[in-house]
């Protein structure tokens, strides 16, 4: 039998080898009858009686589960709970409805108004509607879906997934989850990703009558029917290979990132709140790559506030010890508003007053920053980064406004260190001639990179597969900025969400990267994925 | 019978807007409340109890919607406070960066 493979949207990632598998349909939806209500005190009553048992079974199944699981059934709870939802079918039944038709009538008008959403994130809510309905006239009509079995090695191949349903559901080992429908942003697609099962959605294509041995993808996406020899040796591999990999990274956290050839890579940590350094041990890492500052200065009344800032600064330093931190200075603007700060109502707001730009608008607030960043930097190796920068103007109005702080705090007898100051390379104008700018670092935003590189948006799941951080011309930019880089003597790093990404990293090391500052749970994968590589040694190249 | 009414606003910033959860949230803090507290995405209305989650999810509010905050009754300030420090928290979800 040849192969065929169905294209779908990764949603959780992973891989599943063995067979299709299709659930018995449910007996809840479609043409359900009504029981005996009507003898037993009217429709409106065997209504209000339905949905006390679907709470009744709801409130059951919370009681079972823990943390987001638990989190999503109780959403399911509250919306029933809410004598709003049916409401409108009450008032049905009062204009002669049967308890059926009304409450299948309400509840597909109030799923049909998600499904028409432009939001992917509220369109993929219209399964949870569908899931409260379809309880309900389960209770209502007597008939029961069961509880989903899922054997071992089976590949789920369904329409779409109801939370309840993957919740009550038996997982064997090595499951996965395929739908034609589906969303990456559903809450099945979340309780997959925490229970790290594979699954994709949105598959195209003649599943209808699909059987036998198959392969999902959940990281790149694709359902394989019939896989071939090699496809399945290929998965076997990586199924071994990623047990042996978790074995691996737990174990190599605390060392330094070496090539199997032995090159050093340093490994920074990104953190957005200082108080995700509890609990870190500073010496898995070679310092802090990104402090994403406007996580924690979230209103004005914070970007104002110097002494707030100058004792974050110092806790952040006090923590590592000696070894380097790099602080973003305010990166708001673009889908990070702040109140009172941000510009409102730009038709394009990542196109937008953001960044530097923003800072730069506003000194009278930017230099607060500076200001508690430079006292700061008394206390340990203190880079500052700006976010966004487009013009080498840019870095000198910034450089003059830090040498003026630094001027005052010094005139004032007040304690401080002058940290160096360099950019982020996020926008394609520094990338394709970083030479123009005179920075004393420069750092990869591989995020943005790619969002203007490609012209793809962060948030738009229908257009993720257009861009990528190691698409081939973003490679090429950040090959361009090492180059400048290693020419001039400039640390060049890349701190963008990429740099966590086990199969992005060989890409970025090989584009000359020596430096990446990761998500800290991650530091230990890329380690392993390092360990794994040889690398040009370009140390002993220029000696 | 009329009411005074506390009002305040506040910009939604978390990543998804007025989804399921923060809906939620917002419901459940709002019924610890004594104070009659409604909600609304424009400042002159229509206004719609912040007890009933499903009233708030038909906002469909994204990102960078402002929500209009209004309550009257004993505790009203308290409710407010307490509904707007909510939504600047970002209901509790980190903010992605």
């Amino acid at each position: 039998m040849a192969e065929i493979v169905f294209s779908g949207i990764p949603a959780s990632k992973g891989l599943a080898l063995g067979y299709i598998w299709r659930p018995a349909t449910g007996a809840a939806c479609g043409e359900a009858t009504q029981g005996d209500a009507a003898l037993t005190g009217g429709d409106a009553d065997a209504l209000r009686k339905a949905i006390a048992t679907a709470i009744g079974d709801l409130s059951q199944l919370e009681g079972t589960l823990s943390g987001e699981e638990a989190e999503i059934v109780g959403m399911q709870l509250a919306f029933l709970s809410d004598d709003e939802l049916a409401r409108p079918a009450f008032e049905a039944i009062e204009a002669g409805q049967s308890a059926v038709a009304a409450w299948t009538e309400v509840m597909n008008a109030e799923i049909a108004t998600y499904e028409v959403s432009d939001d992917e994130y509220f369109r993929a809510r219209a399964i949870d509607f569908q899931d409260i309905r379809d309880r309900v006239l389960a209770a209502l009509t007597g008939v029961q879906s069961g509880v989903l079995q899922v054997p071992r090695g089976a590949i789920l191949l369904a329409s779409d997934l109801r939370p309840s349903q993957f919740l009550s559901a038996r997982w064997g080992a090595g499951c996965g989850i395929a739908l034609t429908d589906g969303s990456p942003t559903s809450h099945v697609a979340m309780l997959a990703r925490g229970r790290g099962l594979p699954m994709v959605v949105g598959l195209a294509g003649e599943l209808r009558d699909l059987e036998g041995p198959a392969l999902l993808d959940g990281t790149t996406g694709i359902l394989v029917s019939g896989p071939g020899a090699e496809r399945l040796a290929e998965g076997k591999a990586r199924l071994e290979a990623d047990s042996a990999a978790r074995k691996q990274s737990a174990a190599l956290a605390g060392e330094p990132a070496l090539s199997r050839n032995g090159v050093r890579v340093a490994i920074h940590a990104t953190i957005a709140d200082p108080a995700e350094l509890d609990g870190l041990d500073p010496s898995h890492f070679d310092g802090i790559g990104l402090v994403r500052t406007e996580l924690f200065l979230d209103k004005l009344e914070k970007l104002m506030d110097e002494e707030t800032q100058f004792a974050t600064y110092r806790r952040i330093l006090t923590w590592a010890d000696g070894k380097p931190v790099t602080v973003r200075t305010l990166d708001a603007g673009g889908d990070k508003p702040i109140k009172g700060y941000t510009a409102v109502n730009e038709a394009n707001p990542f196109l937008g007053i953001r960044g530097i730009r923003l800072s730069l608008r506003q000194p009278e607030v930017f230099r607060v920053q500076l200001r508690a960043l430079a006292r700061a930097a008394a206390y340990g190796k203190l880079r500052i980064m700006l976010p966004m920068v487009t013009l080498p103007d840019e870095i000198t109005t910034a450089r003059e406004l830090l040498d003026a702080e630094i001027t005052a705090l010094a005139a004032a007898g007040v304690d401080h260190g002058r940290p160096a100051l360099g950019i982020m390379v996020e926008v394609p104008a520094v990338a394709i001639t970083p030479e123009r700018f005179d920075a004393d670092f420069y750092s990869i935003g591989s995020n943005d990179l790619v969002q203007y590189t490609c012209a793809v948006s962060r948030d738009e799941a229908g257009v993720a597969h257009l861009g990528s951080a190691i698409d081939p011309s973003v490679l090429a930019l950040i090959a361009r900025v090492v180059e400048h880089g290693r020419a001039t003597g400039r640390e060049v790093s890349l701190c963008g969400d990429a740099g966590s990404d086990p199969r992005m990293v060989p890409h970025f090391l090989a584009a000359g990267l020596r430096s990446l500052s990761v998500q800290h749970g991650l530091g230990g994968a890329v380690k392993a994925t390092i360990a794994g590589l040889d690398l040009v040694d370009h140390r002993a190249g220029q000696a | 019978m009329s009411q005074d009414y506390l009002v305040a606003s506040a910009v939604l910033t978390n990543d998804a807007g007025m989804h399921a959860r923060p809906s939620v949230k917002l419901t459940q803090l709002a019924r610890s409340f004594t104070a009659n507290i409604e909600v609304a995405t424009d400042s002159a209305g229509p206004w719609v109890d912040a007890k009933s989650p499903v009233k708030l999810m038909r906002f469909r509010a994204p990102q960078g919607a402002t929500l209009w905050l209004r309550a009257a009754g004993e505790d009203a300030q308290r409710a407010l406070d307490e509904v707007l420090a909510l939504v600047a928290g970002n209901f509790g979800e980190g903010a992605h960066g």
